[in-house]
């Protein structure tokens, strides 16, 4: 079972922001297929959130047939997201190594915000050179 | 969905005073409603005429498809402040609770204080604001009405009573499907809970609509000064603001604005009620542009 969150100020409506979460949960593997999602009732009363911007995200997750409602019994994920089994067994000496960096990181004497600026900004430049190749 | 309260030309004044001009306002049934606006707008005066407590100088109001009937056990109304009886204990409320209302919850009512973890032996005035507000709820929601009327519910309350006070309605409300109508200064807490916006400005209601609908229709443009006249129909200019150089609007459009000259943002709530706030308090004088 996951727990949403909401930043009122990221900018980002409620509904979004939790379906967001959901697949993010799934990307991450903390969510397979099966696994059954909080329901309706509990999440405004976690969240303190408008119960229709709840059924509105389960919808859109129903929508693009990550989720599917069982009546009576709740909302079902009805897919793993992030890959098969075997680019998931490569997470974890992948966050070995992203650990190991922000362990340098910190030893250069780089700040959170500067460690996190460079983590974007190499990200960004990486994916847009991928792009850049594929077009 | 039909409308829980349905209003049209509806004014009220206090001797000279008018607290709420010509207002004609529909609201469906089925949402939590957030009825904002500056103080002396009329919130609390829209509220009261609802749960039948003032009765209109003009203008017609139903409820639930009735005249409104104060002490109706179809409408549950929790006053500004959170009012109850100090020297009554919590357990006496309940059976107070119990004896004035005939679809009395009694499990609900005491399922609630005990998750509440409120002594019901305590005397009312010794709880503090979170738990009188909570015991205000209580009450309210355990003569299980079709629509639920709160005025400032969580105004008074430190951050921590003010989102248990909201978890508490909206597990309420998505339990049951009740209507709720609701006053708040606190735009952010009303972004998360409601779905539906009014906003009062001045005795009147300047805009009301479903918050997705509000906020996907009303865009912010920033570019080089001009004359907002330019804009063309079916596009409201909200509020405006110019400097020697830039203008800055609010504008209410269904159709997207494609003017490669502005630069177009969403708006969120709370920029969207202030928009609407600044709207009113213009006057002919501020309005810059036209003393050029």
């Amino acid at each position: 079972m996951i727990e949403f969150h909401l930043d009122s100020r990221s900018g980002v409506s409620p509904y979004l922001q939790l379906v967001q979460q959901v697949r993010q949960a799934m990307r991450l593997g903390l969510l397979k297929d099966g696994d059954r999602l909080p329901t309706v009732k509990d999440v405004v009363a976690r969240v303190a959130i408008n119960p229709n911007t709840v059924l509105k995200a389960y919808r859109e997750l129903e929508y693009e047939g990550l989720v599917q409602p069982r009546p009576g019994l709740g909302t079902f994920v009805t897919r793993t997201l992030g890959g098969d089994d075997d680019s998931r067994a490569a997470h974890e000496p992948l966050r070995q190594e992203l650990t190991e960096w922000f362990e340098r990181a910190r030893k250069a004497g780089l700040d959170d915000e500067v460690v996190e600026a460079l983590l974007l900004s190499t990200f960004r430049e990486f994916s847009e050179e991928r792009a850049g190749r594929r077009g | 969905m039909s409308d829980v309260v349905t209003i049209k030309g509806l004014t009220k004044k206090y001797g000279r005073r008018t607290a709420l001009a010509d207002c004609t306002l529909d609201i469906p049934a089925g949402h939590v409603v957030g009825l904002v606006g500056p103080n002396g707008a009329g919130k609390s005066t829209l509220l009261q005429l609802t749960c039948g407590l003032l009765a209109p100088t003009e203008g017609a109001i139903e409820v639930l498809g009735a005249a409104p009937m104060s002490g109706s056990p179809r409408v549950g109304f929790v006053a500004q402040d959170t009012p109850v009886y100090a020297g009554l204990t919590v357990a006496e409320h309940l059976r107070l609770g119990a004896h004035l209302n005939p679809g009395w919850d009694a499990t609900l009512a005491d399922g609630r204080i005990a998750e509440l973890g409120l002594d019901p032996r305590q005397r009312a005035g010794k709880l503090s604001g979170g738990q009188r507000a909570q015991l205000a709820l209580t009450l309210a929601i355990a003569k299980r009405p079709e629509l639920l009327l709160l005025d400032e519910p969580v105004a008074a309350l430190d951050p921590l009573a003010r989102r248990e006070f909201l978890q508490g309605l909206m597990s309420y409300a998505a339990e049951h499907g009740t209507s709720v109508v609701m006053s708040s200064h606190l735009v952010a807490d009303l972004e998360r809970v409601c779905d539906y916006l009014i906003v009062l400005v001045a005795s009147r209601v300047r805009v009301a609509g479903e918050v997705e609908e509000l906020l996907g229709t009303h865009h912010r443009l920033s570019g080089a000064r001009r004359d907002p006249g330019e804009l063309g129909p079916g596009r409201d200019v909200i509020a405006e603001s110019h400097t020697d150089v830039q203008s800055t609007l609010v504008v209410r459009s269904s159709a997207p604005i494609e003017d490669p000259s502005w630069s177009v943002d969403g708006l969120n709530l709370e920029d969207l009620v202030l928009a609407y706030m600044s709207e009113a308090g213009r006057s002919g004088r501020d309005r810059v542009l036209e003393k050029r």
